[in-house]
């Protein structure tokens, strides 16, 4: 009797064990992996495996685990990913989302689930004004923001007219609308291409030089962005057009575009040389853990990422069920972003700065990214009214 | 007007290069009976095999003839070792081996070269436009593109229609047991087809990558053209393969540039430019379609089997 006891005490402990192994933050990151854009994903995750170096690998006293998950840049494989960590795993944060319409199709399942998701890079103009929840916060921008930076820039330069070309996708249209938003000159064309296969954009360029347009934007992330300069350079309109950007220069695609990319400017909330403590420890940090590579603001904003989930666990003192107090928390913004500083709008989307990057060459010879002046401060995306959170 | 010369000389460029890989293709696909889905995967090691030597040898050309190389002896290997097993099966079979080996070459990619993608820069006398007539600039790059691929497909069509081993490949096509009866080695003959269709799919790699980037998977999805192509020129034939791929390159290119134009007139802005990149990725298909209800041998089909 005594020894059934026992047993059965010893079973309910065995029992109580997984309970007891729960006891640790479970992170979901949902990023692309494979395929020519894996690069990027491995950025943010490198730069996110940084945060929790940095954070001892614990949350709060607590274990952090952190399942990767891959996208393959497919809006459906994403909302499947989504799904899988939310109902099996369970996890308490999803973090991670390159691409907006990525986002876009996975957002339901995690808002309906009430799970926490950080976006550490897509910003779709829908889930800053009519989807947005609660339950999600940005650690990057809204699209239109960089490129309306950009289209400020322009007006300063004094450019009287432009031609847009971007990819035919969620973002590609927030990033043209952008531009458009605050650029007054005139917009005589704008093309959208086939995203993400067509990699060939010479009837595009054609069009554009025929224009007789003063400059061009673009907007091509990752590979795209690469072959987009290096079309560019060769039919010779680099000599003739200057071009404008957003998001298509960044560490990972400069090794690649070289010389096409020097003189050619960017708008970006993040540089590898901003003046803060913090950022200095993490770009130094990061390439003495990942020899040979440079971080890119994808990473800045995964860091980030883990950053504000450590203010809202520690804000809770550990107790994940709390999530009005954890949503309180992170709408204080309350640890220390690598682009210094910034608020969150009633849209959870950051208010804060954009700079002017441009292409130099750096102490070792190598091409790198500069901060240049700063184009607007405390700058909010323009749908904030549209969203029913105040 | 200049506009248009400019969009069908576009057109052609992008056309011949489909011609390239889709030549290599028809080949192996209408002589060997072979369905070699990893043709895609040649063309990205043509293209890695070029980046790699050119940085080696400092020398754009000399680089380029050496990849082709590569990837000629890599095609040769590849038959030898592994497809050569394959050709008594079913074209299903044929299919889960070739994507097999899709796999086995991104990975492998990744490992030597790593996930990265490469470079592959062009010498200065290559990244100058060219002005081909008063008041249109054309990269003098794609030029050397659509120059090379028209001797490419001048001699190979020399070698299919005027030598003997062109020959035995047109005699092939048409009945392989015959040829195989006559005493022709015909293991040969398909080793040495289908190191030129590999040949073939590296010639095309190497000289998108300037345009592209050398990356992981760049084949696999101009690979789905390259088939579209062979069903519209007709399976097994060079000459329609050649016509079916300028036709695409040049329908394409048309589609997406004057198309959203077209469009705007009908439609309100933001509806056409969303539109009209998708319908113009349509329209090559949409042609495949109609010439797979009214000619489902293709334009051009290789003599009856």
């Amino acid at each position: 009797m005594k020894k059934a006891f026992w047993l059965a005490g010893a079973m309910a402990l065995a029992l109580a064990q997984p309970a007891m192994a729960a006891d640790s933050v479970k992170i979901g990151f949902v990023s692309t992996f494979s395929g020519p854009t894996a690069v990027i994903g491995n950025d943010m995750r490198n730069s996110f495996e940084l945060a929790l170096d940095h954070l001892g690998r614990k949350i709060d006293g607590k274990p952090v685990e952190v399942i990767y998950e891959d996208d393959q840049q497919k809006p459906d494989v994403g909302k499947q990913k989504t799904e899988k960590l939310v109902q099996s795993d369970k996890v308490d944060f999803i973090v991670g989302y390159i691409w907006s319409n990525v986002l876009l199709a996975s957002l339901k399942t995690a808002v309906d689930s009430k799970t926490f998701l950080i976006s550490a890079n897509a910003g779709p103009s829908q889930l800053a004004g009519e989807l947005c929840s609660p339950y999600v916060f940005s650690t990057s921008w809204q699209n239109d923001q960089t490129p309306a930076a950009m289209g400020l820039y322009m007006n300063q330069k004094g450019v009287k007219s432009v031609f847009l070309i971007g990819p035919n996708y969620a973002a590609g249209k927030d990033m043209l609308a952008g531009v458009k938003s605050t650029f007054k000159g005139e917009v005589v064309g704008e093309e959208y291409t086939v995203w993400p296969s067509q990699l060939d954009f010479s009837a595009e360029l054609t069009k554009a030089r025929n224009s007789k347009a003063e400059s061009i934007f673009v907007f091509y992330p990752g590979a795209a962005g690469v072959q987009f300069l290096n079309q560019y350079a060769q039919a010779g309109i680099k000599a003739q057009i200057p071009l404008y950007t957003a998001f298509t220069i960044d560490e990972l695609s400069l090794p690649l575009q070289k010389d096409n990319a020097i003189g050619i400017p960017g708008a970006q909330e993040w540089v590898n040389d901003l003046p803060n403590a913090e950022n200095k420890k993490f770009v130094e940090d990061y390439r003495k853990k990942y020899p040979g590579l440079r971080p890119t603001y994808y990473g800045a904003q995964a860091y980030d990422a883990a950053q504000l989930i450590n203010s809202a666990v520690v804000a809770v003192k550990g107790d994940l069920t709390k999530k009005d107090a954890m949503k309180a928390e992170m709408e204080k913004a309350n640890f220390k972003s690598l682009r210094g500083p910034f608020k969150y709008g009633n849209n959870h989307i950051p208010i804060q700065n954009f700079y002017l990057q441009d292409v130099v060459k750096d102490a070792d010879g190598q091409l790198s990214l500069k901060t240049v002046a700063t184009i607007v401060k405390d700058d909010q995306d323009k749908f904030h009214g549209k969203c029913s959170m105040k | 007007m200049y506009l248009v010369v400019e969009q069908l000389l576009n057109g052609l460029q992008f056309g011949l290069l489909l011609f390239l890989l889709a030549a290599g293709l028809t080949l192996v696909f209408g002589i060997m009976d072979f369905v070699n889905l990893a043709h895609g995967s040649l063309y990205m090691m043509g293209a890695y095999f070029a980046a790699t030597f050119v940085a080696w040898t400092g020398s754009f050309v000399l680089g380029a003839l050496l990849a082709l190389g590569a990837t000629l002896l890599l095609g040769i290997a590849l038959e030898y070792v592994a497809l050569r097993h394959l050709y008594g099966r079913d074209h299903l079979d044929q299919v889960l081996a070739t994507f097999g080996l899709i796999l086995f070459f991104n990975d492998a990619v990744r490992l030597i070269w790593g996930p990265a993608g490469l470079a592959l820069p062009l010498p200065t006398w290559l990244t100058v436009p060219v002005q081909i007539i008063p008041g249109v600039y054309y990269p003098a790059y794609r030029l050397m593109i659509i120059v090379v691929a028209l001797a490419v497909a001048a001699l190979l069509y020399l070698v299919v229609m005027r030598t003997r081993v062109g020959m035995l490949i047109r005699a092939g096509a048409s009945n392989r047991e015959m040829i195989g009866a006559l005493g022709i080695n015909i293991k040969l003959l398909f080793t040495l087809v289908f190191g030129l269709g590999a040949a073939l799919a590296g010639l095309a790699g190497l000289m998108q990558a300037p345009i592209l980037t050398v990356q992981i998977g760049m084949g696999e999805n101009i690979l789905i053209l390259a088939f579209v192509i062979i069903v519209i020129g007709g399976i097994g034939s060079i000459r329609g393969v050649f016509m079916a791929a300028i036709f695409v390159g040049i329908i394409d290119t048309m589609g997406r540039a004057f198309l959203p134009d077209l469009l705007r007139k009908v439609l309100s802005g933001a509806a056409a430019s969303t539109a009209a990149p998708a319908l113009s990725s349509m329209l090559i298909y949409l042609l495949m379609a109609i010439i797979l209800v009214l000619r489902p041998e293709g334009l051009f089909p290789a003599a009856k089997r």
